[in-house]
């Protein structure tokens, strides 16, 4: 096992569209252990996507049983090759990222989630995710497409509070 | 050397003012840091931090037309801080009510009271001039939780107000 090194924008390659896993043998199953051991030494430490480590497959892992505050969650999962089927909800959260230090912002993401996604055995499972979890696998979700947070941002301020100017009515004559 | 300024601008709001001052600053060889530039009440106000190798006098000739030409009040002074040195809010206040004087001092006086490290504020008066209404959104760092600090909070505004506080639950993905 192995800590990968993080790749950080403005690298070019967090940019890039990652590829379907097709064969689901030793090798892969090696990469998982090395991209865990990388997320797990990182600041965030619940999550991460594998075009992180440059490698530009469709994998992804998640596990936020380490979080400070306990929310609820799947343990460790691991997504291959993952569809989104169904979306619900929007919520703003505040977001990071490990390939974007010193930067954190507002993030539109949906509350709840259905996807289909191959374990590391290559079977096909379904989760339903939701709240923080659901936004946990959308932000590593979007470095399979090379999105990142800082292409979905939204206003610090004004997500609360939306101001429309109306013209006012003319004084009555 | 290289020195960080922070430059300040205030003057009636027009479209381009940002363009014009940024390309002064760009053709006279500084670098720019951080910034935020909001309009109050029909003002333009811009805080830039502005790296420069020269004599701040020369900034200042430099940006002489523009100031002149958009009547400008400029203000430049030598600053300590540097880049990179973010610190992350973990609760968002937002406070709103029939405007009156003092709902700011007696909601922030609580707020420094009980540790609260205020990073980013903004208050705005909106409903009609007739019935106004004050609305503040504040994001800041403080080791109390929600359930702590917010009855005191409460408690401290003399006359009401509508007060929410909620934890940011930042995701770093």
């Amino acid at each position: 096992m192995a800590v990968l090194e993080i790749l950080r924008y403005p690298d070019a390659r967090l940019k890039r569209e990652a590829v379907a896993v097709e064969h689901f043998d030793s090798a892969l199953q090696a990469f998982i252990a090395d991209l865990e051991e990388t997320m797990r030494a990182g600041p965030g430490g619940i999550g991460i996507a594998a075009p992180q480590v440059d490698c530009l497959q469709r994998i992804v892992l998640i596990d936020l049983r380490g979080l400070r505050k306990p929310v609820p969650n799947h343990g460790r999962v691991v997504l291959i090759n993952p569809e989104i089927t169904t979306w619900e909800g929007m919520a703003v959260g505040r977001e990071g990222c490990m390939s974007v230090p010193d930067y954190t912002g507002n993030v539109i993401r949906a509350e709840r989630i259905t996807l289909t996604a191959c374990d590391a055995e290559g079977v096909t499972q379904q989760y339903d995710f939701s709240g923080y979890e659901a936004r946990a696998v959308q932000h590593e979700l979007d470095h399979l497409d090379g999105l990142l947070f800082l292409d979905r941002l939204v206003s610090r301020h004004r997500d609360l509070f939306r101001r429309k100017v109306y013209q006012e009515p003319p004084p009555a004559k | 050397m290289k020195q960080w300024y922070m430059l300040t601008l205030v003057g009636e709001d027009r479209a381009g003012i940002v363009a014009a001052v940024t390309r002064e600053l760009f053709n006279c060889g500084s670098n720019l840091g951080e910034a935020a530039m909001v309009r109050l009440g029909g003002n333009f106000s811009v805080m830039l931090m502005v790296e420069y190798g020269g004599d701040p006098e020369l900034l200042q000739q430099a940006l002489s037309g523009v100031i002149e030409r958009f009547s400008l009040n400029l203000h430049l002074m030598q600053i300590s801080g540097e880049l990179h040195h973010h610190l992350e809010p973990n609760l968002q206040l937002t406070v709103y009510g029939a405007d009156r004087t003092g709902i700011v001092a007696e909601v922030t006086a609580a707020l420094a009271e009980n540790g609260f490290h205020i990073l980013d504020m903004r208050t705005d008066v909106a409903g009609s001039s007739s019935e106004p209404i004050y609305v503040m959104q504040i994001e800041g760092f403080c080791s109390l939780g929600v359930a702590e600090l917010l009855p005191r909070l409460k408690a401290a505004a003399a006359q009401q107000v509508e007060i929410a506080l909620r934890e940011i639950d930042l995701m770093i993905g």
